[in-house]
């Protein structure tokens, strides 16, 4: 029982307990917005591209957290508006901007590594966290909840069917740049804990299982942040008694979480999140027999 | 009392020429279909209508504080996408509201709009498990929500059967006797075009505009579609089959 409650005793797990928690609520809740809006690849490729930034802030003298999230949010308002202008294929666009930002973060931070941020970026580290990392994920969590709670209306309109919502008065671009400036505010927070390349995971799984749970965009809300926290606090516990990577350790638990509600609930519900589920009544597939 | 008028609009997408000097006016008591085959402007004048779209020359003048009631295609909606019938139409309601809930008085207008449209008892269903017909209504419940003067629809039709079909048609022609003014497009001519009071065939320019007996002749469709087509008469409407069709034999 103390090998349980051992590492309680240590403030840099009670920190990092605290930050994965809050990071897992706040991927979590981001998650049911990104995923539904078919943009579970621009949240992996942000991650990658604020890297870039959170690597070249020391080197220009500047806040790392500000240097980051400014780069951070200048990607994904490039990303979305080449999302929506579709003059080239997004996915080759989001490709470009952010592997080359990544790329260059990797370089800085190599070459770089007594000012840089080091590589623990990239997967999260338990023994990161720091008092200032606490704040930013708990101002990042409360500016997200805030966002999602007085723009809940026209972000949720302008998700399921932009081009009416944009008729109804709904200022769909502006709704697109609010979730990229909340998306990169939060990868920006979550960086130090989860790390660059785990931390779309925990966007998009929380929100997978949860939609496989439930019809309802609400109880998918509750649903998706609740088991980010949950599985945060689990991941950073692994990550403490298996010492590797906290990022990894969260990962992996939502991906049993996901691997235990498939096995429980069957197949159906993985269609149902994919879109894919059964509907004999669905008009769109009815062939017309209309002749002219 | 007109509600909308288009004067001698052009509209190009980038250097492309959808719209030619179209000059149309949609007045109060408007049930208009437009027809025309794919490419041929239909959803470019839908877009100008509604005002997401500005014309590269002319001009656009709705009556000022005209509400218009939007229905999409059904093809272009997620219907695995997790709300109910009512979250959806609720949608529409009021976009500014900073809370999230609903408010007593409109959860009492998304009911009565629901029930206007026969689907009340449908509430509380998740989208995805609506026939055709119910689909079709749940949208125009959303457009209604909002008490338009005009309500635009883009093939409403479209892949649907034929009990849907006349479910729709049945359904315009109340709402249009209720007094609400309806525009839709359609390629539809036989199922859903000859059944409306009035039609404009469009082909990048308005070919012809006026009852069915004016617009669904030989020489208009065949304008319009690029293919000669036959017109026959059965129970007064008109019926629209391919000449080589009745050359073979096969009708």
């Amino acid at each position: 029982m103390s090998a349980l409650l051992d590492p309680f005793s240590y403030e840099f797990f009670v920190k990092g307990l605290s930050a994965a928690v809050m990071a897992g609520a706040l991927c979590g809740l981001l998650g049911v917005w990104i995923t539904l809006r078919g943009m579970s690849y621009i949240g992996h490729g942000l991650s990658h591209a604020i890297f870039g930034g959170y690597a070249a802030a020391p080197l220009l003298g500047i806040n790392v957290a500000l240097g980051a999230g400014v780069w951070g949010l200048a990607s994904a308002l490039a990303i979305s508006s080449v999302v929506r202008r579709r003059r080239i294929g997004a996915d080759a666009a989001i490709g470009v901007i952010t592997t080359a930002s990544f790329a260059l973060g990797v370089a800085l931070a190599t070459s770089l590594s007594n000012k840089g941020p080091g590589l623990d970026s990239l997967f999260g580290s338990i023994l990161g966290v720091e008092r200032s990392d606490l704040l930013l994920l708990g101002l990042s969590l409360l500016v997200a909840v805030v966002v999602f709670t007085v723009r809940y209306r026209p972000l949720l309109f302008s998700t399921f069917d932009p081009e009416v919502a944009a008729v109804t008065g709904v200022n769909v671009p502006r709704m697109d740049a609010l979730l990229m400036a909340v998306l990169s505010l939060s990868i920006l927070s979550t960086l130090t804990i989860i790390g660059v390349t785990l931390v779309a995971a925990t966007l998009v799984i929380p929100a997978v299982v949860a939609r496989m749970l439930t019809d309802s965009f609400g109880r998918m809300l509750w649903l998706a942040t609740a088991l980010g926290a949950v599985s945060g606090a689990v991941g950073m516990y692994l990550s403490y008694h298996l010492e590797i990577p906290s990022g990894t350790t969260i990962v992996l638990t939502n991906a049993a979480v996901f691997v235990v509600v498939l096995a429980v609930t069957g197949g159906r519900s993985l269609r149902k999140a994919a879109g894919l589920d059964d509907h004999p009544e669905d008009a769109g597939t009815r062939p017309s027999l209309a002749r002219a | 009392m007109t509600l909308i008028s288009l004067d001698h609009v052009t509209f190009r997408y980038g250097d492309l020429p959808v719209l030619r000097d179209v000059t149309h006016t949609v007045d109060e008591h408007a049930f208009t279909g437009v027809v025309g085959p794919s490419g041929s402007g239909k959803t470019s004048l839908l877009r100008l209508l509604l005002g997401t779209e500005k014309p590269s020359h002319g001009q656009v003048t709705r009556r000022t504080g005209l509400e218009i009631g939007y229905v999409p295609q059904l093809q272009t909606v997620d219907w695995s996408f997790p709300v109910t019938v009512q979250e959806c139409v609720l949608m529409a309601r009021t976009t500014r509201r900073l809370i999230p809930w609903a408010t007593p008085e409109e959860r009492r207008d998304v009911a009565a709009a629901l029930d206007r449209l026969g689907i009340g008892e449908l509430a509380g269903r998740h989208i995805r498990k609506l026939s055709g017909g119910q689909q079709q209504r749940m949208f125009i419940a959303r457009a209604l929500v909002r008490k338009p003067q005009l309500l635009l629809m883009d093939e409403p039709t479209s892949g649907v059967d034929i009990s849907t079909r006349h479910e729709v048609l049945h359904l315009l022609d109340e709402l249009h006797r209720d007094g609400l003014a309806i525009l839709l497009t359609t390629h539809d001519l036989n199922g859903m075009a000859a059944h409306l009071p009035h039609l404009v065939a469009l082909q990048g320019r308005v070919v012809a505009s006026g009852p069915p007996a004016q617009v669904i002749v030989p020489d208009v469709l065949e304008e319009t579609f690029g293919a000669r087509m036959d017109v026959l008469e059965h129970l007064g409407f008109p019926v629209v089959v391919d000449a080589a069709d009745l050359r073979t034999g096969v009708a």
